[in-house]
């Protein structure tokens, strides 16, 4: 692979504090992006995972605390500004009717466009790398509505590829996915990563994929931060027990030597843990995601 | 070049340059057709708006016609013409501008066509403030179209407080903007019934709109909304096309949302108001407009300026029908609104077999 061609900028939250009215979401947080990687941030549903990306995208200002993007509050600078350095692909995106692939792809540009200056040669190219980067070209004179669930994910990456940023947020860019779509989706973030540089932050509800993929691993736990490093030091047995209130054992994936974690529901845990061997077989089975988990769940614990 | 250097993978660059050629050449093909439909929309107005100058009781040729709207005398044409086809073809069109651009501006905004000033209750307050603002307090047009856009503004602030929970939900937002237009329609009945001078004609104006008796008093002011309010909106447009995205994607590909939105607003209030405040709120433009622009000109850019010509092109075919198709005479909203109200269903239908919520 190509070493990482484009500028890398630095993102770090300093003593952030976000919520929505009175409702707290993040109490206090400090963290910084690692430049140039891939981050994974993980926790239970309603932790502030998305509040956070939403905050850190400048969507939404902090109650106290900064962003800083390259050193400077991302609330002060202008929203095009940010949009040429920071895409954020959100969770639930919302096609046009019957828009099609290109000109959804081709919206990504927006922030490189002004009433005065239109369409250009520029434009042209870039919604071309992105449909080729997601191997969507063939789908560019579809219908979005016509595509299926993996499909359509691509080409919403394709859109936050268009936009050309140096970094890129993504919230639960899996979900809704099956696995080999999954699989496909953060392989094609990955080589966003190693070929462009491209500095990947993305909240992941599967930790495996979280562990697999990601250099960087973020538990958040209640709107405060529990673990930040590398995967094999933040997806412990502790930590899943401490963040998620679930009981598992963590063992080293074989086939990219990450940790992978086997939850134990009610009722796989009696039997004693050790009879249970860590082989390929077992590491091979498909854990179920703790997105199902309902957040009272959690708090029964 | 920016562009071409984050491309660096080898097997990237060679297909990119084929392909970038061949997403220009859709998107031209694509553009070629939005211009020609629009230009073609343009033409139909113009054609139309010709034929009712000319004909009505007595014909007139397009010289003779043409003779008076350069300010010659002509026997006859002077007063038909001029003073009463003219300002009621212009008003027409004026009015259904202003109905398709802002119908189809906040049909935009809340992803939903039913989300139309009409459905949701500001045209019905303009209405039901004009009405007021003329048959009980006798108030003169300036003053009346001032009614008109307070009242527009405050249906519309009160629509969105009422339906404001954790952010707005666009079927929160129409159904409680459905039963406010319903009480302000009632608003309207008991104004006419309770008028000195109640009369069948200005009945028609507020309960369904009418073109009849339009003077030139009555079009000058939505003329005067149009040359500011219009281009506050066309500046907006490639923004309100964003935010059909979603408010994140949209903010996170460097639009201001908020900002958008409340210029959007008071810009498309403004229109619908002032436009109500001379003919009454004809029913259905505002919301038939938009969906008929999207599905003639396609998903490619803004589609307020092919709104607002539909929204025109409506008014006055709808006008011209109500004048001559039939034995009695129809106001223009009788007409509007037996060609929205199947699409009313149509759309209520397809959202509910489709499972959807509205």
């Amino acid at each position: 692979m190509t070493p990482p061609q484009s500028r890398t900028h630095s993102l770090e939250v300093v003593d952030l504090q976000l919520g929505y009215g009175d409702r707290e979401v993040i109490e206090s947080l400090d963290l910084v992006i690692p430049p140039g990687r891939m981050t994974a941030i993980v926790g239970p549903n309603a932790c502030g995972k998305s509040t956070l990306l939403r905050s850190m995208s400048r969507l939404l200002a902090p109650k106290r605390g900064q962003v800083l993007l390259d050193g400077e509050q991302v609330h002060r600078l202008p929203a095009k500004e940010v949009a040429r350095t920071l895409g954020l692909l959100p969770q639930s995106p919302i096609a046009p009717e019957g828009i099609t692939v290109a000109d959804l792809v081709g919206r990504g540009r927006h922030p490189h466009q002004s009433i005065f200056s239109r369409w250009s040669k520029d434009d042209d190219i870039a919604v071309a790398a992105a449909l080729q980067a997601t191997e969507t070209v063939d789908l560019a004179d579809r219908p979005v509505d016509e595509l299926s669930g993996g499909q359509r994910q691509r080409v919403w990456i394709a859109m936050s590829l268009a936009q050309q940023t140096d970094l890129l947020l993504l919230d639960e860019p899996t979900t809704f996915l099956d696995v080999s779509h999954q699989v496909e989706v953060l392989d094609l973030l990955t080589d966003l990563n190693r070929v462009r540089g491209t500095t990947v932050v993305m909240v992941l509800h599967d930790l495996n994929m979280a562990a697999r993929y990601a250099d960087h691993l973020i538990a958040l736990s209640d709107g405060r931060l529990h673990a930040a490093g590398p995967p094999d030091q933040v997806l412990t047995v502790d930590m899943i027990r401490t963040v998620f209130g679930l009981e598992s054992r963590v063992i080293v994936d074989p086939t990219s030597g990450q940790p992978l974690m086997l939850p134990m529901g009610r009722h796989h845990r009696n039997d004693s843990s050790t009879d249970r061997p860590a082989d390929v077989a077992s590491s091979e089975r498909w854990a179920p995601s703790p997105s199902t988990r309902g957040e009272d769940d959690r708090r029964g614990h | 070049m920016e562009v071409l250097e984050a491309v660096t993978d080898d097997r990237i660059d060679r297909r990119v340059d084929a392909i970038a050629e061949s997403v220009a050449r859709s998107r031209a093909r694509r553009s070629v057709r939005r211009r020609v439909v629009i230009a073609l929309l343009g033409v139909s107005v113009i054609v139309v708006f010709a034929i009712t100058l000319m004909v009505g009781n007595t014909f007139y040729s397009p010289s003779e016609v043409v003779r008076v709207i350069l300010g010659h005398e002509v026997d006859g044409a002077t007063f038909t013409v001029g003073r009463l086809r003219l300002p009621r073809g212009v008003l027409a069109v004026a009015a259904g501008a202003c109905f398709g651009f802002g119908g189809v501006t906040f049909q935009t905004m809340l992803r939903n066509p039913l989300a139309s000033p009409d459905i949701i209750g500001i045209t019905s307050g303009a209405g039901a403030a004009a009405a007021f603002a003329i048959v009980m307090l006798s108030l003169s047009e300036t003053q009346v179209s001032i009614f008109a856009i307070a009242a527009g503004l405050g249906v519309a602030l009160l629509v969105y407080t009422l339906s404001f929970k954790d952010g707005v939900a666009g079927t929160r937002l129409i159904l409680i903007g459905i039963g406010i237009a319903a009480m302000l329609n009632s608003v309207t009945a008991y104004v006419l019934s309770q008028a000195a001078e109640w009369d069948l004609q200005q009945a028609t104006r507020w309960l369904a709109g009418s073109l009849n008796g339009s003077t030139w008093s009555d079009t000058v002011p939505v003329l005067v909304a149009m040359t500011v309010l219009v281009p506050v909106l066309l500046i907006q447009a490639r923004n309100l096309t964003m935010t059909q995205l979603g408010d994140d994607t949209a903010g996170a590909l460097g639009v201001r949302v908020e900002r958008t939105r409340i210029i959007a607003i008071v810009a498309a209030v403004g229109l619908i108001a002032f436009a109500t405040a001379a003919c009454g709120p004809i029913a259905f433009v505002a919301f038939l407009s938009g969906p008929i622009a999207a599905r003639i000109v396609g998903t490619t850019g803004s589609l307020l300026i092919p709104s607002a010509l539909v929204g025109a092109l409506l008014v006055q075919v709808a006008d011209l029908c109500g004048q001559f198709a039939f034995d009695t005479r129809y106001p223009v909203g009788v007409i509007t609104g037996v060609l929205g109200a199947p699409y009313l269903i149509y759309l209520i239908v397809r959202t509910n077999r489709a499972g959807g919520s509205l």
